[in-house]
């Protein structure tokens, strides 16, 4: 049974086509995994019977030659996407007891491809954090160790962390994350998997709880390149509930693993070498542009100049966006309500019950620089620098087709590391918060280890809506990488 | 810029988040380094950049303004704590119903 959740998404689409096992078998398998492998804390809810259902009715669908593109998949959804009838906490004790009355539009695209549910998947409180240890579900252990020191315990990255450490540990086939700054590709990175955050306005983010809504974007979390190429074309589409989804045509992204990037253009951004950058991941950095090189690629060195303020950009953005999504959470429709004797009391308690210290202090900066007399000098200002950050890649962008940088300054970290100065936390997501502020496309693939066994996962940014090159880039970099190590004991 | 315990207590207040009052000084502490740390945008010259307000290239799409959704009260209240479902018996489909409130007009 171990056999089978070790394949691919791909591997297993073939078999279940040839009837070599049944959805069934699979996600039995995934079932036993997920529940031996309990102490992760991967999972916020496990769903098995419903998946078994599920799984049962895909059986009874490709008999009956019916079969979407993701028939019989065993998935694990991030549990900031909402689930007809299945509890949906965004991590925080302000959603107890929540049961959505509606499915999020890209869990409902990946039911009607046939994909199977295994259960709603741990992350940061409302995706706010990089090492999801903002949960109030409790943090989610990293299945890989350091091999000089295995006893101790390491984030998988966050916020997206249940998501990377199920599929790292072989729990899941894949995984749906939602990458606000990222909450993708710094846990993919940190578990040795591949994540895409595709182009903003891709995935429709309707039924997906809002943190920044100018930054959210849904993504897949999966093993390999093509793993994600099938599941973002299943994810992925113009949806009429979200006025920001793209009235975009979706590609099949699985067709763009050619093989071929001869005569491609890759920038290499001189920025994202700062001082004291880890040698080891400069080093892994190196390698990815040797292995370009090989497959007839055109390194060009780049300058994106505005990147060092993408970081201050983004923290002044994202939590005015918070401050503004969380104001519905008040104790009156739905969630925790913590009683009081007068309605702004109500709201005050409930909302001090039930929002974590990380939350909470994201909406005092979100509500302090959105205030009069203070929306100019903070929100204004990061608005206009965005801008010029979005610039600074739209002028790459002229000289190159798609852009190599590390996803991590570091490899995981253990639990309890860099948790006193918030601002030390936000330092992980350095390389990827600026494709996030230009809503581009955005990939993390795993493509070595460190001296101390942990994966470095490398970056590749594309253009808007051209994620077929980001994947062909990647599809030959995985190759070059060969990266086959596992966790240890996965 | 740094906060003192009574602009903490200010912004907690316009959040509607209690904050406990041995809190003020630690969170005015915090939220002033963060401050700090975003406050190096100021040295970017941004004279005439227009402020981005968002990546989609794509101007708001306009529909007709009609109504397409509803009729479910008791799906809208399902989740609401303390919340009241009106029904003619307890077999008939919902009525109408009422989110509750503390009471706020004496």
């Amino acid at each position: 049974m171990t056999e089978l959740a070790n394949l691919t998404i791909a591997e297993a689409c073939d078999r279940l086509a040839k009837g070599e096992f049944t959805a069934v078998e699979l996600t039995r398998a995934h079932v036993a995994r997920m529940e031996s492998l309990r102490g992760l804390n991967a999972f916020i809810t496990e769903t098995p019977d419903r998946a078994l259902d599920e799984a049962k009715a895909s059986d009874a669908r490709r008999a009956k030659g019916e079969a979407g593109s993701l028939e019989g998949i065993p998935l694990g959804i991030k549990d900031l996407f909402c689930t007809e009838g299945v509890p949906t906490t965004a991590a925080s004790h302000i959603l107890d007891g929540f049961r959505p009355p509606y499915e999020s539009t890209v869990t409902a695209n990946l039911k009607k491809a046939g994909a199977i549910g295994l259960g709603k998947l741990n992350l940061d409180e409302f995706a706010m954090g990089s090492a999801n240890i903002t949960s109030y579900y409790g943090p989610v252990e990293n299945p890989w160790k350091r091999r000089s020191d295995p006893a101790t315990k390491l984030v998988p990255g966050g916020s997206s962390g249940g998501s990377a450490a199920a599929v790292a540990a072989r729990m899941v086939m894949g995984a749906t994350g939602t990458d606000t700054g990222g909450s993708i590709r710094q846990p993919a990175s940190f578990c040795g998997i591949v994540g895409i955050k595709p182009t903003y306005g891709r995935c429709s983010r309707w039924g997906i709880i809002a943190f920044a809504s100018s930054l959210d974007q849904a993504g897949p979390m999966a093993r390999t390149v093509k793993d994600c190429a099938l599941m973002l074309g299943a994810m992925a589409g113009h949806d009429p509930k979200d006025s920001t989804s793209a009235p975009m045509p979706v590609q099949d992204f699985a067709k763009a693993l050619s093989g071929d990037i001869r005569g491609l253009k890759v920038g290499i951004p001189k920025e994202y070498r700062p001082a004291g950058l880890a040698e080891e991941v400069a080093a892994i950095w190196d390698k990815g542009v040797e292995w370009l090189k090989a497959a007839g690629a055109q390194p060009v060195e780049i300058s994106l100049p505005y990147t060092k303020y993408a970081l201050p950009t983004y923290y002044i953005v994202a939590p005015a966006e918070c401050s503004s999504n969380l104001a519905r959470y008040d104790g009156v429709r739905f969630g925790l309500r913590v009683e009081g004797k007068t309605l702004d009391e109500m709201y005050k308690k409930t909302r001090a019950a039930g929002f974590g210290t990380e939350v909470r202090r994201r909406i005092l900066i979100g509500t302090y620089v959105l205030s009069a007399g203070y929306y100019d000098a903070y929100y204004a200002k990061a608005q206009k620098v965005r801008r010029l950050i979005a610039d600074d890649f739209n002028r790459a962008f002229e000289t190159v087709d798609v852009i190599l940088t590390p996803t991590a300054p570091t490899p995981a970290f253990a639990i309890g590391e860099k948790s006193d100065d918030p601002v030390t936390m936000w330092l992980n997501d350095v390389f990827t918060i600026p494709t996030s502020l230009a809503g581009l496309p955005g990939l993390s693939l795993p493509a070595g280890l460190s001296s101390d066994g942990l994966p470095l996962g490398l970056q590749l940014i594309g253009r808007p809506f051209d994620e077929e090159t980001v994947f062909r880039v990647a599809g030959v970099m995985e190759d070059a990488a060969g990266f086959t190590a596992r966790p240890e004991g996965i | 810029m740094s906060l003192d315990k009574s602009a903490v207590r200010s912004i907690a207040e316009l959040a509607r988040i209690e904050v406990p009052e041995e809190e003020l000084d630690h969170l005015a502490g915090e939220l002033s380094n963060i401050l700090t740390f975003v406050e190096q945008l100021a040295e970017v010259n941004t004279d005439g950049v227009p402020p981005m307000t968002s990546v989609a290239a794509m101007a708001l799409p306009m529909r007709e303004d009609r109504v397409t959704d509803g009729g479910y009260p008791d799906g809208i209240l399902a989740n609401a704590p303390g919340a009241v479902v009106l029904r003619d018996s307890p077999q008939a489909p919902a009525q109408g119903g009422f989110f509750t409130v503390p009471k706020v007009v004496e």
